[in-house]
């Protein structure tokens, strides 16, 4: 039995809690939106970033990816943008319109979101698996093991993560670790 | 004829620019080869920084190791700055990083993707963010992934640290 962790943030098996975010379409997006899908990939990420940067263009492949198989791809940008003007809520806009995203980039404008869900750099992946409507943490972590060549990739750790889910197994495995940039918040 | 001379001179300029430049950083493609940097069995007290040329918070905190390295010049403690810069021209923007800041401790250059499956290595209470520090010595591992200032530095140095 593991020793209760007194760190904040979300471990394998807690409950996600719902969130309400503006995204770069006017709209409001919450995880209660998606109660009808098999689960949701949230992954905190920003423009600024160089890893997130790296990693976007395999951050909208999963999503085309897992979308239509039930795990679509929600992106939260957990920074300041009066710390890095690069996040703003207009950079935002402008970023998934040039990469047409097809999935929601909202603005944990409190940031509140990101704290409780633990997340300490950016890019960081929560995948969250649909059990009666509640939102269960199956992944926590990075994308695959190689953030500067997309070709050189060995271990898609978060595509086989979701695989796994589909076949309606355990993520293994469920937990990894990436060097990225640390989250922009005045209070910290 | 002309073009041999103009390639002679090119050669004979950049072997001079390379020089007076020094040489390039020291670059570990695999975490394997970098590790012993992180496990000296000396008396010296190893304070291993890790940040990037791009990180806002990196840059801010830089001029506090700087000055640590001043105030412990003649002492056994040695700065290892390790850059975690990727992609075009790592050396020369990490050289010109250095010279901006007046960087007189060791640079090296740590460029191993994989990250998860060294980060643990380094510290496990890292979760791969940076700024990050490790400062250690034969006795003493500590781990810290926040911007320091360099009072801050300083009183961890002094407080948990013997320095001969």
């Amino acid at each position: 039995m593991a020793p209760f962790a007194m760190s904040q943030g979300y471990n394998i098996g807690d409950k996600a809690m719902d969130f309400n975010l503006k995204n770069v379409d006017g709209t409001h997006v919450s995880l209660s939106d998606y109660s009808d899908k098999e689960g949701v990939i949230v992954i905190f990420t920003c423009n600024h970033c160089p890893y997130a940067q790296a990693y976007e263009q395999r951050i909208i492949d999963i999503d085309k990816k897992f979308a239509s198989k039930g795990y679509p791809v929600v992106a939260i940008n957990p920074n300041d943008p009066e710390l890095v003007p690069e996040d703003s809520f207009e950079n935002m806009k402008k970023r998934a319109k040039n990469k047409n995203y097809t999935f929601p980039y909202l603005l944990d404008k409190k940031q509140e979101v990101y704290k409780t869900y633990g997340a300490t750099r950016t890019p960081h992946v929560f995948v969250l698996k649909n059990q009666s409507s509640k939102f269960i943490v199956q992944y926590i972590g990075t994308i695959d093991d190689n953030y500067k060549n997309p070709e050189k990739v060995t271990k898609t750790y978060l595509a086989d993560a979701v695989n796994a889910l589909l076949r309606g197994e355990e993520p293994n495995p469920e937990k990894t670790k990436a060097i990225g940039c640390t989250i922009k918040d005045k209070a910290k | 004829m002309r073009n041999l001379r103009y390639l002679i001179l090119a050669l004979f300029f950049s072997v001079i620019t390379g020089t007076l430049s020094g040489q390039s950083i020291k670059t570990y493609n695999s975490f394997k080869d970098y590790k012993q940097l992180l496990h000296q069995k000396d008396d010296t007290t190893y304070v291993i920084n890790f940040w990037a040329t791009w990180c806002a918070p990196c840059i801010k905190e830089m001029p506090a190791f700087v000055k640590l390295q001043e105030g412990y010049k003649d002492k056994k403690l040695k700065i290892i700055l390790t850059s975690m810069d990727f992609g075009s021209n790592v050396d020369a923007r990490v050289k010109g990083f250095m010279n901006k800041h007046n960087i007189t401790s060791e640079v090296v250059v740590l460029d191993d993707p994989d990250s998860n499956s060294w980060i643990d290595k380094v510290s496990p209470e890292w979760s791969g963010g940076i700024p990050a520090t490790l400062i250690y010595d034969k006795d003493k591992r500590l781990f810290f992934e926040k911007e320091f200032t360099y009072k801050e530095l300083e009183q961890v140095i002094n407080s948990k640290f013997d320095i001969p």
